[in-house]
């Protein structure tokens, strides 16, 4: 390999994509715009669930409890009701998405140390807002149950879903450095999706076999300006999750940076990979759109826990590359793991990328057919 | 330096694309320092023979040498010692003119004292330095070709493949074009050029015309003048040319259009030449002039074409 021939065609293709105003939206705006959208949108709804009250103790605690809800930020209080009927009816008429019954008891159970049962339901009917309106619940509940009780009350209601390293219970924290997996297995797909393929389209690629290039230094070459862009979507895109969604960042920013590059090694080499087997812009860039985002957003734990798939499903989530990213990334925000910890990611991803690379430089031919 | 006298030779080379043969079983020896002129009409197979012998194409069968080295088993060698301009213009539209050259110099490993050098000869020899920094895709034809000439040879090579440098260019691109070719040709270049341009072949030291596959004559453009038309040529010019056509056909004489003129091919000029006079005349046109003339690369390859 050497690297004058590598550094040419690096430097062409780097040239190309900034002179392309639709590439350069792909490379740089794409993955911003895809990062506001999904992390909004699904981030949302569970910040102002509608909250019905129907409180029969009427006290000064029963009172507390309602604002301990209002004030987490989680929940609007849309009405305080009068009749246990208006219960069923602001729930039917999607009034309240979260109904709230503090029994006449309530603060008395309290007082006593005792127990104190709260009813509440939950619309099921979106089961994704119900599962997070669980946890915030019971979170609420019982940092509540704490501050009355001096730390020793458990929590009133019965809520089995717990929301694993996220004490804070924002539900963004726990998605968007997933998403971020999500979107960028997509991105690096589709960026060098194009790149072999473009060639043949336009007729270049004649002239370039014609040359004694090696087939290692034309895909390491393609690799590497591509490789550099997905590094700064990558770097935007944590510095956006960081200061625009908050979500903290408990891990080494060095670890971070050392497996998004194997994590990019893998998914560009998928690209090439696609576009050499194309060898058409559009059904390179429809296959890698679908190899890419589908498994990513099923089928990486992003969307679905993999501990609860099937097991054929399950096992089939071991060759997807973006499920060892996604566990890197939340691993690395939310828990501060170590390279050590992520040692199983990091080797199969390294594998990965090395299959994919290898398979895409022997699949390459040289020639016209 | 080599000492081998053929830069390129092959035998029965052959290219099949499904069931059709596009190339068949041809065979040709080109000397070093030739300029070797590969003529043909469309779809005769010009370009799948350039690109097996680049090795771009593998062969379907035949076995053949270019600068010493093994069309099927050493393409990525030959790639080093050749030149090869595709007859599609093939280098970055988006690109600079300079951007593209110094793509180019990368890829084939011009050596760092030599890279600006080797820029500006492309530049002059093109003569596009003042629009160095102008996208490529702004050039005009002529200057296009030129330069991707410029960029096929930035290293050098000993032998060069032009696949028609010079379609869709006017004549005086094509003019300056040839110009170029010869220089290579005096450095000591080998170059194969196609072209379906009859005045171009004149320029070639040998020629080898293929139609449909197969190589159907062969030869420096005198001796096949001389040895293909043993027979006549007169040259017809009647105002009704068309009508004189049909005349001529129907009483069975070859003859073709060139222009605003008739070629008959014919075995005695001297007596032949009245006949067609009174024939014409009798078919009510008027004939301006006949004589006998010196035949052309096309009358050949008419009379060839039409034999084949
Ligand atoms: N990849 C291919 N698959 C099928 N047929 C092909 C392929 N390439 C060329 N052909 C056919 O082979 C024949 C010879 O093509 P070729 O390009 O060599 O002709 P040519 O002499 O260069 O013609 P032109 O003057 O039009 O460039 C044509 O009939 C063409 O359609
Ligand atoms: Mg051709």
């Amino acid at each position: 390999m050497k690297l004058i021939r590598v550094r040419a065609i690096a430097k062409k293709e780097l040239i190309q994509v900034l002179r392309d105003p639709l590439s350069l939206a792909m490379a740089f705006l794409m993955p911003v715009i895809l990062l506001l959208i999904f992390g909004y949108a699904i981030t949302m709804d569970v910040n102002n669930l509608r909250t019905v009250v129907y409180d029969l103790d009427k006290s000064s605690l029963s009172r507390e409890l309602v604002a301990q809800f209002r004030e987490s930020g989680y929940f609007t209080i849309v009405t305080i009701l009068d009749r246990p009927s208006d219960v069923d009816a602001a729930l039917d008429a999607n009034r309240g998405q979260v109904a709230l019954w503090i029994p006449a008891d309530f603060s008395e159970n309290l007082r006593r140390g005792k127990v104190a049962p709260l009813q509440v339901v939950v619309d099921g009917s979106d089961s994704n807002t119900a599962t997070i309106a669980l946890g915030y619940l019971e979170g609420v509940t019982e940092r509540f149950g704490q501050r009355v009780t001096g730390g020793i009350a458990r929590a009133p209601i019965d809520a089995r879903v717990r929301v694993w390293y996220n004490p804070e219970l924002k539900s963004r924290n726990y998605i968007i450095p997933g998403l971020i997996a999500v979107i960028m297995a997509v991105i690096a797909a589709l960026l060098t999706s194009l790149t072999i393929a473009r060639e043949w389209e336009r007729g270049t690629m004649e002239q370039l076999i014609a040359t004694p290039v090696k087939t290692t230094e034309l895909i390491a070459g393609k690799l590497l300006p591509y490789f550099f862009i997905g590094f700064i979507d990558v770097a935007v895109s944590v510095a956006m999750t960081v200061f625009i969604f908050d979500v903290p960042l408990r891990g080494s920013l060095l670890l971070l940076a050392f497996l998004t590059s194997l994590f990019l090694f893998g998914g560009l080499s998928l690209g090439i990979l696609i576009s050499v087997v194309a060898k058409s812009q559009l059904v390179a860039s429809q296959i890698a759109m679908v190899v890419s985002f589908l498994p990513a957003f099923l089928l990486s734990g992003f969307m679905y826990a993999i501990s609860n798939m099937p097991l054929p499903l399950q096992n089939m989530t071991r060759i997807i590359p973006a499920r060892y990213f996604v566990a890197i990334l939340k691993g690395i925000f939310l828990k501060g793991s170590t390279l050590r910890q992520l040692a199983t990611e990091t080797i199969l991803l390294t594998i990965f990328g090395l299959l994919t690379f290898v398979l895409s430089v022997r699949k390459f031919k040289k020639r016209i057919v | 330096m080599n000492h081998i006298e053929t830069a390129v030779e092959f035998s029965g080379l052959t290219r099949i694309f499904g069931d059709f043969t596009a190339v068949d079983q041809i065979s040709l020896a080109v000397g070093r320092g030739e300029i070797f002129g590969f003529l043909g009409p469309n779809g005769a197979g010009k370009s799948t023979t350039i690109k097996m012998l680049c090795g771009l194409l593998t062969p379907s069968a035949g076995s053949g040498t270019v600068g010493g080295f093994n069309i099927m088993t050493e393409a990525e060698e030959i790639k080093k010692n050749i030149g090869y301009m595709s007859q599609k213009f093939s280098l970055y539209d988006d690109l600079t003119v300079e951007e593209n050259i110094n793509f180019f110099s990368g890829i084939y490993r011009v050596p760092r004292e030599k890279k600006r050098e080797r820029k500006e000869w492309v530049l002059e020899m093109a003569g596009i330095a003042d629009r160095r920094g102008a996208l490529t895709k702004t050039l005009s034809g002529g200057f296009k070709q030129r330069l991707a000439l410029g960029c096929a040879i930035l290293h050098e090579p000993p032998i060069i493949f032009l696949d028609e440098p010079t379609s869709g260019v006017d004549p005086i691109s094509r003019r300056n074009f040839w110009r170029l070719i010869y220089a290579m040709s005096r450095e000591g270049k080998t170059i194969f050029v196609t072209t379906h341009y009859m005045d171009e072949a004149e320029y070639c030291d040998r020629l080898a015309l293929i139609y449909r596959g197969k190589i159907i004559a062969e030869g420096t453009p005198t001796a096949l003048k001389q040895e293909y038309m043993e027979r006549d040529v007169l040259e017809i010019e009647v105002e009704q040319v068309v009508d004189a056509l049909e005349v001529l056909e129907q009483s069975g004489i070859e003859t073709a259009i060139f222009g605003s003129v008739l070629h008959a091919t014919v075995t005695d000029a001297g007596q032949e030449s009245q006949r067609i006079r009174e024939s014409l005349v009798k078919a009510g046109l008027k004939v301006v002039r006949i004589e006998k003339i010196v035949p052309s690369l096309e009358d050949v390859f008419v009379t060839l074409i039409e034999v084949s």
